[in-house]
């Protein structure tokens, strides 16, 4: 073992209170950041997996909802025009041609696969109970291929749906708010006020609420014979991209290229994704502002330290040893401080984040967990015990350089 | 044989202002010799001692000690020929409070690592058992009184078989007992040892006795 070593050693040994408190304040900034990067990590995954299963990575609609010009505005353009309360033309959201588009988008070597379908807001009734719904007219075979429904299926199989074009599968959430059970008959009823009667076949659940509670899943031809329309209507071309990253680079593409608005799935989730970068800005700040503390901390001890040890600095250097072999004293104990302050930082915050994945949690309508998810990734442990280093070796590195330039004579003259 | 030579040693202090503190001094000092550096207080002598001792390297003039010339080297080359050239013994002894005697006596020697650890801690048991305080080896150094403490400082500038002892007022903070304890280990040091030994010390009895005595005025050497 080297001398500097064994001299670092011993000062720490022997000033255990002082050294323990050191070590303390960095092990508590580890262990918080362990805790809190885990469990937001955790979350952020969860709440970007939900995105990713429960909604298309690309979804190609009307939107009649667009800003349009108004008729004032087109017939004078250089004029001022306020037109007051426009209102949206009564267009059909129908997406014209969406099968030839699929066809065309499926060529696409990125694309995993393309669900084009139609949806409807409907009410559902079941005895006397009547709730507001969706419902998505699909190929069900093109729609697992997208969202991985067989795995999603609590009660039926998806070939239920085949070969019972009057049946439907149902969002769990949906069905236990109407009570209905699979077999059980629902009556469906659409904005424009027809009525029909579908069977249940089967339940999912994708785990979202915003799905789950008001979603069902029919046959095309079923939904267009509900809604009244003609073979070729469809509103929705969805889809899923062999890497979901590309999503937000392509969808602008479609758009000009089929002239329907196309929205990537950061886009159609933001106010969700917005919830990562919050969470990140969280567990980031309090986690530097704790090691700061812990930094502070170690350079107010290390400091007295060598305030205290002036003459032995003093003596160590008449007797040969140089610059920064003294140096080298007070930033091992820092370092030692450090590395044993961030090991039992990273225990600390294992155990914490085992505590938290075992207590329970009921994420109620919206989210189906049972427990809060926390990442148990080695990534965080490392970058955890780096961080805790580096704050130490940069808290020591200035006492330790007034210790090296220590002037014996000053101290030594009798 | 000469172990230091100093030619013209010359320094000033520019703070409050500018003051010549040594003044063009030449000293030689012979393998063996024991000798006392007096005069009245604030005439330079503990300045001049720390320019032998290679820590003061802010002066003109020459310095050679061991037949190296030591002016101009840096700071690091100087540690290292510190370590292996001379011993120190303080008016306060500056035992490492932490350490036992034992390790206090070692480390010089850890740091020169001329020799393996066990064979530097079997001659640092020597250099203790030579100043009668091989009992409290084991012990906090702090635990001791202050004569043993200043032996025990004595054996650990002795670990690395130095070619010069520098101490500065070395009795200075002792009774008359100690005072003479430690005067006759450096008488014992020079004569068997043929150890050779600068002492700045105000003790006219003491420097009485040693070899050789060089007294100080005002920055010069006038005897
Ligand atoms: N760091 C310094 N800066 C300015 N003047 C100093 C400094 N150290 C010592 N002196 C002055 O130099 C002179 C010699 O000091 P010193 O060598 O300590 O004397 P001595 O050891 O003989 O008593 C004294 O006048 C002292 O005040
Ligand atoms: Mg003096």
């Amino acid at each position: 073992m080297s001398l500097p070593f064994t001299i670092a050693r011993t000062h720490l040994v022997s000033k255990p209170k002082q050294t323990i408190v050191a070590m303390l304040g960095v092990t508590f900034g580890i262990g918080m950041f362990i805790a809190m990067v885990s469990l937001m990590t955790g979350l952020n995954d969860m709440t970007e997996d939900l995105a990713m299963t429960s909604s298309p990575d690309i979804r190609i609609y009307h939107d009649i909802t667009a800003d349009r010009s108004s008729l004032a505005e087109q017939v004078n353009p250089q004029g001022i025009n306020i037109v007051y309360h426009t209102k949206p033309k009564n267009e059909s959201q129908k997406v014209h041609n969406a099968l030839k588009i699929a066809e065309m988008i499926r060529k696409n070597p990125e694309v995993r696969g393309v669900s084009p379908q139609l949806t409807s807001q409907v009410f559902y009734n079941y005895g006397p109970v009547q709730l507001n719904g969706t419902i998505a007219g699909v190929d069900i075979v093109e729609e697992d291929r997208l969202f991985d429904i067989k795995a999603k299926m609590r009660e039926g199989r998806i070939e239920d749906l085949i070969v019972n074009p009057e049946g439907i599968i149902m969002g769990k959430g949906l069905a236990k708010k109407l009570n209905a059970k699979t077999g059980d008959r629902v009556v469906i009823t659409t904005p424009q006020g027809f009525t029909m009667t579908l069977k249940v076949v089967g339940l999912f659940q994708m785990g979202v609420g915003t799905i789950d509670n008001v979603k069902s899943y029919a046959n095309i031809s079923m939904v267009q014979n509900i809604l009244q329309r003609d073979k070729s209507y469809l509103t929705d071309v969805n889809i899923k991209l062999k890497d979901f990253h590309l999503a937000k680079a392509m969808a602008p593409q479609l758009q000009k290229t089929f002239g329907y608005k196309s929205e990537d799935w950061e886009t159609a989730n933001a106010t969700m994704l917005l919830g990562v970068i919050i969470r990140n800005i969280l567990t980031y700040s309090v986690s530097i502002t704790l090691l700061i503390v812990a930094g502070f901390g170690i350079y107010n001890i290390l400091n007295m330290t060598i305030m205290n040890k002036m003459k032995d600095i003093a003596i160590l250097k008449a007797m040969g040893f140089s610059g920064s072999d003294v140096r080298k004293i007070f930033m091992i104990q820092s370092l030692i401080i450090g590395l044993i302050g961030s090991l039992a930082g990273l225990a600390i915050g294992f155990l914490l984040s085992s505590l938290i994945v075992r207590a329970p949690f009921d994420g109620g309508d919206v989210i189906s967990i049972d427990h809060l998810p926390v990442n148990f990734k080695a990534k965080y442990y490392i970058v955890g015990i780096v961080f805790g280093i580096v704050t130490t070796a940069i808290a020591g590195y200035m006492p330790s350089r007034k210790a090296a330039n220590v002037d014996p004579i000053e101290i030594l003259r009798g | 044989m000469q172990v230091l030579k100093a030619h013209k040693v010359t320094k000033y202090f520019y703070e409050p202002e500018k003051f010549q503190v040594l003044k063009a001094i030449d000293l030689s000092v012979s393998k063996g010799e024991f000798l006392s550096l007096v005069g009245k207080s604030g005439c330079g002598k503990s300045t001049l001692l720390y320019v032998l001792s290679t820590m003061d390297t802010d002066y003109e003039g020459e310095l050679e000690i061991a037949g190296q010339r030591l002016t101009g080297k840096d700071q690091n080359q100087l540690s290292k020929f510190r370590n292996a050239h001379i011993g120190f013994v303080f008016q306060f002894h500056y035992l490492l409070p932490e350490f036992s005697v034992l390790q206090n006596v070692m480390i010089p020697a850890l740091k020169l690592a001329r020799y393996s650890p066990h064979e530097i801690e079997e001659r640092a048991y020597e250099k203790l058992t030579m100043l009668g305080v091989q009992e409290q080896a084991l012990k906090p150094s702090n635990k001791l009184s202050g004569g043993q403490q200043q032996r025990v400082a004595i054996a650990r500038a002795l670990i690395n078989d130095p070619d010069i002892i520098m101490g500065d007022e070395p009795t200075g903070n002792l009774d008359s007992y100690n005072t003479h304890v430690v005067f006759d280990i450096f008488n014992e040091l020079t004569q068997r040892y043929k150890q050779t030994i600068i002492a700045v010390t105000h003790d006219e009895e003491f420097a009485k006795k040693s070899d050789r005595i060089v007294e100080m005025s005002d920055g010069k050497i006038v005897s």
